[in-house]
């Protein structure tokens, strides 16, 4: 009964332990079950990035990225973890082929679920030609996957929050958690204002970029699935929920899904910010939104129910 | 980005059977170090990649005291760095001291 004690230490912990401030690793620790986790190409082998030498930039043997497989709950899992504070949890090309890898050995399997806990500004500049074909490939291998009938749940909760291409690769997942502080998108605030102007998107403006990118928000949208609170307990819960919840994947939901954001489109085309849109979908004192605790904003999120019908 | 190497004799084989272990991730003023049971059990070696140029003086004193406390004996620690501060360096080597001292692989 170790297994089982080890358990309740290992919960114990994951409820007081901030899944925003604890790196990659600790993320991995404390949400699988306890010592189940084994690594695919570990620090130990050094698969470094070959490029960031060549810019005279320090390398991290694991190159920001932890993957293999695990047991949540007793099942099985395949597990991929990004490292925010290397590079921005930036794609590169070693770091993209293990997430690559990952996948195919999923899709090989089909019926071992993947998680994906995203923290990443997008892809590294450095490498920009091989981040950006990793990308590519990895978009293929999460929708390989699950055709083959594996489940690719993303978990965004990370201080880079998933930029760029990452933004990418979760929109390709079968479901999305995300916490307050974990935000969705592609461009980055300071990539929106540069190119299309500060009347276009004021970066500096905190409260309008977290409104917009917040975790909140893609949870009331249905990019995101669920709302995690920002303990790492809470994402194994929202993990082990999400295995639970998406059905197996076709034709018949990648067109609910084109449905679905074609009516996002018609409803909210024409809001000029995220509170117009809050308030077309019926919440009462919208602009309050941003300051509810998790657990009342859950329950907010909930009434409106998932808006996914069958797609996310 | 400089190299720099540190070898010491040192007086006991540090205790545990883990193969292998890391801590610390490399960011600004931060840094990993890999450590592993590699070496035969009175020597302990360092080796050092550092984005932070010529405090090659300053590691010396910070592994030298290291050794000295803990004595590492059979440890090979692989330390990429990205410019941390000589306490967080000492914390680190500390941290990766003790996770290898555990029990498993």
């Amino acid at each position: 009964m170790t297994a089982s004690l080890d358990d309740v230490a290992r919960a114990q912990r994951a409820r007081r332990t901030s899944f925003n401030e604890a790196s990659a690793r600790t993320r991995l620790e404390l949400m699988l079950d306890a010592g189940s986790l084994v690594e695919f190409i570990g620090p130990e082998q050094r698969e470094v990035s070959p490029h960031l030498r060549i810019f005279d930039l320090p390398e991290q043997f694991d190159d920001g990225i932890v993957v293999g497989h695990a047991r949540l709950e007793g099942s099985p899992v395949f597990v991929a973890a990004q490292e925010g504070r290397f590079m921005g949890g930036a794609f590169g090309e070693v770091h993209g082929a293990k997430l690559t890898g990952l996948l195919r050995a999923a899709r090989e399997i089909g019926s071992i679920p993947v998680l994906i806990l995203f923290d990443t500004g997008g892809v590294r500049l450095q490498e920009a030609n091989a981040g950006e074909l990793a990308i590519a490939e990895i978009m293929r291998a999460v929708m390989e996957a699950r055709t083959a009938g594996a489940k690719v749940i993303g978990l965004i909760g990370g201080r880079s929050g998933c930029y760029g291409g990452g933004g990418l690769i979760a929109g390709c997942c079968s479901a999305l958690a995300v916490s307050e502080p974990g935000r969705i998108a592609v461009s980055g605030p300071e990539v929106i204002e540069t190119n299309r102007g500060v009347e276009e998107f004021d970066s500096r403006d905190r409260a309008l970029v977290w409104r917009t990118m917040g975790g909140k928000h893609r949870r009331l949208l249905g990019a995101a699935d669920v709302f995690a609170d920002d303990t790492v307990q809470d994402f194994r819960e929202a993990a082990l929920e999400l295995i639970g919840l998406v059905g197996a994947f076709g034709p018949d939901r990648l067109k609910a899904e084109h449905e679905r954001l074609a009516g996002r489109l018609r409803r909210f085309g024409t809001c000029k910010d995220a509170v117009d849109i809050w308030t077309a979908e019926g919440v009462a004192d919208a602009e309050t939104v941003p300051d509810l605790p998790a657990d009342r904003f859950i329950a907010l999120a909930d009434r409106i129910g998932r808006t996914s019908r069958d797609a996310r | 980005m400089e190299d720099l190497n540190f070898q010491h004799q040192v007086r006991a084989r540090a205790s545990g059977t883990r193969r292998s272990a890391v801590v610390g991730v490399v960011a600004s003023g931060n840094l990993e170090v890999l450590v592993e049971r590699a070496l035969p059990d009175a020597q302990c070696v360092v080796d050092i990649r550092t984005a932070a140029m010529g405090f090659g003086e300053i590691w010396s004193a910070v592994i030298g005291d290291f050794v000295e406390r803990y004595s590492p004996g059979g440890l090979k620690f692989s330390i990429n760095d990205g410019g941390a501060r000589p306490d967080t360096v000492s914390l680190r080597l500390a941290q990766a001291v003790r996770l290898i001292a555990e029990d498993g692989q």
